[in-house]
């Protein structure tokens, strides 16, 4: 029998390599033997890594509470990834969309603001984003939009800018400064080919092809977060927005943003960040130096976990049932501590809610671990 | 037999509700409208005549014994014996008109054909009780799985105030206790005297007798391609494929009640409720009861209040079970009338217009329901198909229920909506824009 040679992916190896700084770094500083900018080096001079990763910063574990015990926390809602659709191809992800938002105005109390993750429409038609604006009208909180890649690549975002306003903004509430990123853009892959704009959309919709770019923040966008946090003092808690992962989980799928690592090398100098993103439709958790993330659940359909680069922090939800469309699927509340470290509570609707909390992500998943979720069997 | 018989033929014609009338009205001396007690065992010997109750047929006995009966209560004849004595004996209940048998009806399918049951001093509860059919097959009992066996559900109806009304499981002894036949009957079964859990004990003894799955469709799925008639053939394709039934009523040798047993919001108590007003008042009173406490204060709840439409919520407390109920079972369907936890549907004409219609749309409704889009011969079809998953020892019964069924469906069908139906009509539209857009 011929033996298939075993080829490892671009993204394994990247991930490899990340892993084994990982752990040799968290090992050295559980051992406390040395300053872990040292051991950041050491380790990844044994594990024979020559190019370590600009973005990687030393593992700093934070302790919850040593903030500014005056601010009380506070929590917001999100509901993302709806996908809808023209009235005649489908329906059910508009009253699934309506599930969400009954589910948010049901909380009380209510939470200070809502954020739409992104992908509000299908395939980027006036006709999908104007009926997503105005089911998010019936929120009773107010709304904060993201925008996603299937938003957007019809017009390049025409439409939903003249509803929804800028793309990329950031704010503060109360202690938290809070930045909304547009991470899905794409190096131009229609011109040369001659696609209309139709063309555009449904290749980008098509997700898992070879033709499309890998989604990016952008050189211009990463200057604009750079002055927009140069003012801000190291302390401040951070929470970012961004419809793709800020980190690369896997290619193929666009389960990836291009240049993650530069994004995170401006965001490591701040002690505490967390992110927030859509489009993986699945309860997902990474850390990465000292920047949470979390995955945002999706109100349309669930994505399976890709077969390589699974974040080790992440608890997964097992299979959803085949039977039952609404399993797997769900929005969620953001508990923010008052020192700024966020615990993501993913409201599934089939399942008991599972809470991801800050101090399972600090820990390094040593603490806290979120139990798994069950669904029952036949 | 010819007797009864000769009483349902005489119904053919007038319908379900004189059907009702005669079965239980013409010998009716037992309060509540169930036969009389002595009656209704008449009927059940009848039933089982050619069966060996302790190995029900069509049910392999060593799954039988290993998988359906309980690991605590093995099945003996003494036991049975016992169970079936307490079963129709309205001693148990606190003013002595009510036995399990009053709305577990030998002679009404082993339901009452109600809405909802009437329990002592014509209270009424607010869901339809199941039958006692085949329901040792499920994997937990009463409409929202509150109990988790038998053993367990045969101990709370005697105690609940709209049921049988007793203070606790000591005053139901204490009813039966002098009765020497009884202490005889307790010790050959249990070796001990008279006392509650065992009470629990013999009445899921005796209700694991009463299995009912020898119908046409197992003849014709085991060969006989001339049990089932064309009409049902084409009903149980659709049932597979275009009416979706299967996602929840899968019915199969694995699983032969043809039930999930998940809980489901499907839109049927959605018509007139304030699910979220509902689910924060039941939080409230069910917030500190933990175990027995929790399990008996949802038992009140679910019988007295308008909680009882927060079905499986009220056990889980998670709010992706608000407004969901047990899936039933299918077995003998036909002959249960009236339909769904609350009996607001008279016919199955009626059930496949509200599956038709995609349900009655509320923030719960579970996933799978939607528009089916189904014709009229379609429904006709699944409807012929539910007509063959009656027990053959039932076959008149289930004549006279088609016919009944029929006509009453040929007057009215008030769940019939073509257009949610055919999605010319959506019901979010409205929500959303305000009005509905037809297309």
């Amino acid at each position: 029998m011929k033996k298939i040679p075993h080829i490892k992916s671009v993204e394994t190896r990247y991930l490899e390599q990340r892993e084994t700084l990982l752990h040799g770094l968290a090992r050295l500083d559980r051992r406390g033997f040395m300053k872990v900018s040292i051991g950041a080096a050491a380790a990844a001079a044994s594990a024979g890594v020559v190019n370590p990763f600009q973005s990687f910063q030393p593992v700093h574990i934070l302790g919850i509470g040593d903030a500014d015990a005056a601010q009380p926390g506070f929590t917001f809602a999100y509901i993302s990834d709806s996908h809808l659709y023209a009235r005649k191809v489908n329906d059910r992800f508009v009253r699934q969309l309506l599930r969400a938002v009954d589910d948010v105005n049901a909380l009380n109390p209510q939470p200070d603001f809502v954020l739409y993750g992104g992908d509000l429409a299908q395939l980027g038609a006036p006709e999908e984003l104007e009926l997503g604006a105005q089911i998010l009208k019936s929120l009773k909180a107010p709304v904060h939009m993201m925008v996603g890649e299937h938003d957007w690549f019809l017009d390049m975002g025409e439409k939903w800018r003249s509803l929804f306003g800028k793309e990329t903004y950031s704010f503060n509430h109360k202690n938290v400064h809070f930045i909304v990123l547009m991470s899905v853009h794409e190096k131009d892959f229609w011109t040369a080919r001659g696609m209309s704009p139709a063309d555009r959309m449904h290749t980008v919709a098509g997700l898992d092809n070879a033709v499309q770019s890998r989604f990016e923040v952008g050189a211009a966008q990463r200057e604009w977060l750079k002055k927009d946090l140069e003012q801000l003092p190291k302390s401040t808690p951070v929470v970012v927005f961004s419809h793709s992962p800020l980190y690369k989980y896997y290619r193929p799928w666009n389960f990836w943003t291009e240049d993650a690592d530069e994004v995170q090398a401006i965001l490591a100098p701040y002690e505490r960040v967390t992110v927030l993103h859509g489009h993986t439709h699945q309860l997902l958790t990474n850390r990465i130096g000292n920047i949470d993330f979390h995955g945002m659940l999706s109100t349309a359909w669930p994505w399976p976990y890709a077969p390589q680069g699974l974040p080790a922090l992440t608890v997964q939800m097992n299979r959803p049932n085949p039977f039952d469309p609404n399993d797997g699927l769900g929005d969620g509340t953001i508990n923010v501590h008052p020192d700024g470290l966020v615990d993501a509570l993913y409201q599934l609707w089939n399942r008991n809610p599972i809470d991801v909390r800050a101090t399972y992500l600090a820990s390094g998943g040593k603490t806290d671990r979120p139990p798994a979720t069950v669904a029952a069997s036949y | 037999m010819t007797k009864s018989n000769a009483r349902i033929r005489l119904t053919v014609a007038t319908g379900v509700a004189t059907l009702v009338a005669s079965l239980a009205g013409a010998a009716g001396s037992a309060p509540h409208g169930a036969l009389d007690m002595q009656a209704q065992q008449q009927r059940l010997d009848g039933l089982l005549a050619n069966s060996d109750p302790l190995h029900p047929a069509n049910i392999d006995p060593k799954i039988w014994l290993e998988v359906v009966s309980a690991k605590d209560n093995a099945l003996t004849p003494e036991r049975v014996a016992l169970g079936r004595k307490l079963f129709f004996d309205p001693r148990l209940s606190a003013d002595g008109t009510v036995a399990c048998a009053t709305c577990h009806d030998v002679s009404r399918s082993f339901s009452d054909r109600r809405n909802v049951a009437e329990g002592i001093r014509d209270q009424l509860g607010r869901r339809r009780s199941p039958t006692v059919m085949n329901a040792a097959l499920f994997q937990v009992q009463f409409w929202d799985g509150r109990a988790a066996s038998l053993e367990e559900q045969a101990k709370l109806p005697e105690l609940n105030p709209v049921e049988m009304g007793q203070p606790n499981g000591d005053a139901v002894v204490k009813a039966i206790a002098a009765d020497a036949q009884y202490i005889a009957m307790f010790h050959s079964a249990y070796g001990r005297a008279p006392n509650y859990p065992d009470v629990g004990r013999a009445i899921a003894s005796f209700e694991r007798t009463l299995i009912f799955l020898d119908s046409p469709f197992d003849r014709w799925q085991a060969g006989d391609a001339q049990a089932v008639s064309e009409q049902a053939k084409r009903g149980f394709d659709l049932f597979n494929t275009k009416g979706r039934c299967a996602s929840c009523h899968m019915i199969n040798g694995a699983n032969p009640l043809g039930t999930d047993n998940r809980f489901h919001n499907v839109g049927v108590s959605a018509r007139h409720q304030n699910f979220e007003a509902l689910a924060t008042q039941a939080l409230g009173i069910l917030r500190d009861k933990q175990g027995a406490a929790g399990t008996d204060a949802i038992d009140k709840l679910a019988l007295t209040t308008d909680m009882s439409e927060l079905g499986r919520f009220m056990v889980t407390k998670n709010r992706a079970d608000i407004g969901a109920f047990k899936t039933q079972q299918l077995r003998n369907v036909a002959i249960r009338a009236p339909y769904m936890h609350d009996g607001t549907m008279q016919t199955l004409w009626d059930v496949m217009d509200h599956y038709n219609r995609g349900g009655e749309t509320n923030a719960y409704l579970d996933g799978g329901i939607e528009p089916l889009a189904l014709s009229e011969a379609e429904i006709d079809d699944l409807v012929a198909f539910l007509f063959t998953l009656t027990d053959r020892r039932f076959a008149q019964e289930n004549e006279a229920a088609y016919t009944a069924q029929k006509a009453r469906a040929a007057k009215e069908r008030p769940f019939r909506d073509e257009a949610l139906a055919q999605r010319q009509v959506l019901p979010f539209e409205q929500r959303v824009f305000g009005k509905p857009t037809l297309h």
